[in-house]
């Protein structure tokens, strides 16, 4: 297969995100400078977001057998590149401008790490083969590694890294054997060769089941579906604010893109008994993930469990895989995006400028509403759109599932919905109303005053903004994923 | 256009209500009356210049006294559907009312954070005209759940924690929020299951209340639908299985937020039945009429007996409310004109003698910072005024003739009996129980031996001017409420036509 301009122009995105962090990397060899890092892969990202415009202009378009550049690959390249360049602003604030105050080893290769971690991401949206699919995902996996790790001198941040490492390749092992029955019955490693040669058999054969099976752990792993989430409040906690922000957010969505599309193109994925495996997974993620949440007193482990029980509630639209399935994906994955983003851009604020560890305690928030009323503003809006209520983005990323979950009668899951939802409802408002409670004496972190006029706080109020205005007007957000969809 | 910015005012009020308070305290009070007060004017002109004979019914299209109607989600056929009819008119009328009240009732009695107070007062009012006024499903259940997260704050942050600590404030406003939310998702499914049953047959994906209206259902599907509706509406009534957030969070909350509480979010529950329950389904609520009635009498029932076994002043007006709310239920499922037209005249009746029954225990905590009955007695000669309007008030709650509550409890009964004969003469029975528990309120709390010596404040200006307007209103409605009965005539006769129509087909079918 020749390659053409039009091959490179759709790659241009990743390409220029690579390209980026080659450049960051000679500027870090040359001289060391924070900002200029920072500015480097600012530009570089934005780059890459216009290079979508170009892209979609010659999408849909196969390069090679790997790569598949269409709408779907671009809105999900899209949401990527906008959630890496806010966890980079959120950095930028987290690690401290000036030296010597902030965080005290290097600062520059976290931007480093996360552009070859969101190259990994781009990659992965657009995988239609299984190669190109772990490729994707280690790109993804290994940087994030050493972001987690990143505060290494803090003990709970190694540990972290350290547990996200070892369990990452358990589950990467686990995707590796899976392919591999997968390829043993098929024959072919592209996503829709495995389709058409297996759509004749009405029932696909135990190897292709147990092969799913295999790599459905392996992303189970990645997304932290029960049983396999028991990283997850101990990643969250233990990573820099801004990297656990990236692992919710940039990280999970190009797996879950991947996961849709394989889905989509697969028919081995409509086998009852992997749609039975599928249901177990997502009733018992939203409630573990609810019911563990409430016990939680720490922000940043009581995320990592909601996001368990959100990663839940997206996979009833996975399941029932028709009608509005992929556009309910879409719009859920960005309303979460947003909301998490905001979530977390709050903690990482409030954390700001890095002192050894961050603000996570609950009742380090107790009464921030009468110290800093528009970041409180900020974070009760996500927690009502985490839990789901109007006016909020959240609401209309819920409505859209409940709305698959009806089409496709799924009743047992939308039960577990509605009640994983009323348990969630509980410590959502736990959080909000900490924040509003009187003040106590004591208190140890507090963002910065100015922080509304800094990178971090604007792009936080964007966001805020955002979520709110698609919770109440979320017509141009539904064409737009409407146009993102699937082509078979 | 009017009807946009009748649901606009409060939510902007309430904004500048918070900005306000940066200046002054008592601005965003002002500001806050000035909102409800408009609020309270423009429905007072719309019902002067309506003549409401247009009103949606069973058998033909529906039609509205005032209709607004913009496309708001395309992808779903959603609309920002907003029309105006007799019942909701009324409805608004009693949400600008208390509206006023509850700003007035609050204005010692809140000090704290007065500002972010009054934005979620507000904001609850905002959500509950917006309830009334949706015609969209979409939008009723985005005001059904919006109106829920002020309500939340206006419990957990000005809430009182009970004396003896076993139920916090938090807990209280947390309980109240997940049945609410909890019922509410339910409420969502059975709104989509709804349109998508309609899409199947009619390939219109919609949300429009005329359009779903026309929906043919299969009876199985059409109960099942409809039980999603009751439960949602059920919980907020409340019926008596699910009645238990109720106590906690009047006993918890703040006199205003008692006052919208019973005054007026219990309202939505009975009007989203008979606006959406009984019309969207009326075959299955046809035949789930003899038990709602049963859950109806069971709430009358044993509403009363609990309030009589209370010692905290404002759990016994709460269980009241159940004990009340069980007659409209009765009322909305027996199917006559005269019963519906009942329901209307008791709706209205105890959000005005509920909200002044709280505000009144709200004074009575200012004076002597205690809600235990049993800690009071003997204060109608410690105080001015307001032993005598609370016996005024828990007279009207017994149903005595003269207030609105007798005219009310008397059309449900009578137009009850020609269906339901036994359910009349039980539910009959519960006006006894009702005459028992207000007068022991009345006994333990002003009568007996004094608990101390020294006479306690009186009411003053602004706090007797509130309940001089109350007793006002409540005998007007009890002598004369034809006026009111005129505006809901024609909407209630629409509700009667769809029952009516689904009990014949029930009938013929047996």
């Amino acid at each position: 297969m020749d390659l053409t301009l039009h091959h490179f122009i759709a790659l241009l995105p990743l390409l220029v995100t690579s390209a980026t962090a080659v450049l960051v990397m000679l500027g870090i060899a040359w001289r060391r400078s924070h900002t200029q890092s920072f500015v480097l892969s600012v530009i570089g990202l934005n780059l890459a977001l216009l290079s979508l415009l170009p892209a979609l202009q010659v999408a849909p378009l196969q390069v090679t057998t790997l790569l598949v550049v269409d709408r779907f690959a671009c809105f999900y390249m899209a949401l990527i590149l906008v959630a890496t360049l806010a966890c980079l602003t959120l950095a930028h604030a987290y690690l401290g401008e000036k030296q010597g105050k902030g965080y005290p080893g290097n600062r520059e290769e976290l931007y480093l790490l996360m552009l070859l971690a969101a190259a990994g991401g781009l990659v992965l949206v657009s995988a239609q083969h299984l190669a190109s699919l772990f490729i994707g995902l280690e790109l993804l996996s290994l940087p994030t590694y050493g972001l987690v790790a990143y505060a290494f001198f803090n003990k709970r941040s190694l540990e972290a890294g350290l547990k996200y490492m070892v369990l990452s390749a358990a589950g990467s092992a686990f995707l590796l054997f899976g392919m591999a029955l997968l390829y043993a019955d098929a024959g072919s490693l592209s996503f829709a060769a495995i389709g058409t040669i297996l759509a004749p058999a009405a029932q696909p054969g135990p190897l292709v089941q147990l092969g799913m099976a295999l790599m459905l752990v392996a992303l189970a792993f990645k997304l932290s579906l029960v049983p396999f989430h028991l990283w997850t409040p101990d990643v969250y906690e233990g990573a820099p604010a801004p990297v656990a922000a990236f692992l919710a957010t940039a990280s999970k969505v190009a797996v879950f893109a991947v996961l849709l599309r394989l889905f989509q193109l697969s028919p081995a994925a409509a086998s009852p008994a992997l749609q039975g495996l599928l249901t177990v997974i997502a009733v018992a993620s939203i409630l573990f993930g609810n019911l563990l949440a409430l016990l939680q007193s720490n922000l940043k482990r009581l995320l990592g469990y909601s996001s368990i029980a959100h990663f839940g509630y997206l996979l009833v639209a996975l399941i029932a895989s028709e009608g509005l399935a992929v556009e309910a994906v879409g719009v859920y994955l960005v309303t979460y995006l947003l909301t998490i983003l905001g979530a977390f851009g709050v903690v990482t604020l409030m954390s700001t400028p890095y002192s050894g560890r961050d603000c996570d305690a609950l009742y380090e928030y107790r009464g921030l509403f009468w110290r800093r009323p528009y970041l409180t503003a900020v974070l009760t809006v996500m927690m009502l759109s985490l839990a789901g209520i109007p006016l909020t983005a959240g609401f209309i990323g819920k409505f859209y599932i409940i709305t698959v979950g009806v089409q496709a009668e799924l009743w047992w899951l939308l039960g577990a919905l509605v009640i994983g939802s009323a348990i969630g409802v509980f410590y959502y408002l736990r959080v909000m109303v900490t924040l509003f409670m009187v003040e106590p004496n004591l208190r140890r972190h507090d963002a910065p005053f100015n922080w509304g006029q800094r990178a971090g706080g604007i792009m936080l109020l964007l966001v805020a903004l955002l979520a709110f205005v698609l919770g109440v007007y979320p017509q141009p957000l539904l064409d737009l994923v409407l146009n993102a969809g699937l082509v078979q | 256009m009017i009807l946009p910015w009748l649901v606009l005012i409060p939510f902007i009020g309430g904004l500048l209500c918070w900005l306000a308070e940066r200046h002054s305290s008592t601005l965003p009070r002002w500001l806050a009356l000035l909102t409800m007060g408009l609020v309270l004017l423009i429905s007072l002109w719309l019902w002067q210049q309506g003549d409401f004979q247009l009103a949606p019914g069973g058998g033909r299209d529906p039609t509205w006294e005032l209709e607004f109607k913009h496309v708001w989600i395309e992808r779903f056929g959603i609309n920002l559907h907003l029309a105006l009819d007799g019942l909701s008119l009324l409805m608004i009328l009693l949400t600008g009312l208390l509206g006023v009240l509850s700003v007035l009732c609050s204005w010692q009695e809140i000090q704290q954070r007065v500002g972010f107070f009054h934005l979620n007062l507000m904001w609850i009012l905002g959500g509950v005209i917006g309830v009334f006024l949706a015609l969209d499903l979409f939008l009723f259940f985005f005001f059904w759940e919006m109106m829920l997260v002020p309500m939340y704050f206006l419990i957990a942050l000005w809430g009182h924690s009970a004396a003896d600590g076993k139920t916090s404030r938090i807990n209280a406003a947390t309980k109240f929020f997940i049945y609410t939310q909890a019922s509410g998702l339910i409420m969502l499914v059975a709104i989509l299951g709804l349109v998508f049953a309609n899409f199947h047959s009619s390939g219109v994906l919609t949300f429009d209340y005329a359009l779903l209206l026309q929906a043919k259902l299969d009876p199985a599907v059409e109960y099942t639908l409809m039980l999603g509706f009751f439960i949602a509406f059920a919980v907020k009534l409340p019926v008596v299985p699910l009645h238990s957030w109720l106590p906690d969070a009047h006993a918890q909350a703040p006199t205003a937020g008692s006052v919208d509480l019973a005054g007026i979010l219990l309202k939505t529950a009975a009007y989203g039945l008979l606006r959406f329950g009984i019309p969207l389904f009326p075959n299955a609520s046809a035949e789930f009429a003899p038990i709602a009635m049963g859950l109806g009498v069971l709430g009358i029932i044993y509403g009363a007996l609990l309030a009589f076994a209370q010692t905290d002043i404002k759990r016994l007006i709460a269980y009241t409310s159940v004990s009340h709310m069980g007659f409209v239920l009765i009322g909305i499922y027996s199917g006559t004109q005269l019963a519906l037209q009942g329901v209307v005249i008791q709706m209205l009746a105890h959000g005005l003698s509920a909200a002044a029954l709280f505000i009144l225990c709200g004074q009575l905590y200012e004076r002597l910072h205690t809600r235990d009955l049993r800690l009071m007695g003997g204060l109608w000669g410690r105080l001015n005024y307001l032993p005598g309007v609370m016996l005024f008030f828990a007279a009207a709650s017994l149903g005595l003739p003269g207030t609105g509550n007798f005219v009310g409890e008397f059309l449900i009964l009578l137009g009850t009996f020609k269906v339901a004969p036994l359910v009349t003469v039980i539910a009959t029975g519960g006006l006894v129980l009702a005459s028992v528990y207000s007068l022991i309120m009345i006994q333990r709390a002003f009568y007996g031996p004094a608990k101390a010596e020294g006479a306690l404040r009186g009411l003053g200006g602004r706090e007797l001017a509130m309940m001089l307007g109350l007793i006002g209103l409540l005998l007007l409605l009890g002598v004369y409420p034809q006026p009111v009965l005129d505006t809901s005539a024609a909407s209630m006769h629409g509700v009667q036509q769809w029952l009516a129509i689904a009990f014949s087909q029930l009938l013929s079918a047996r």
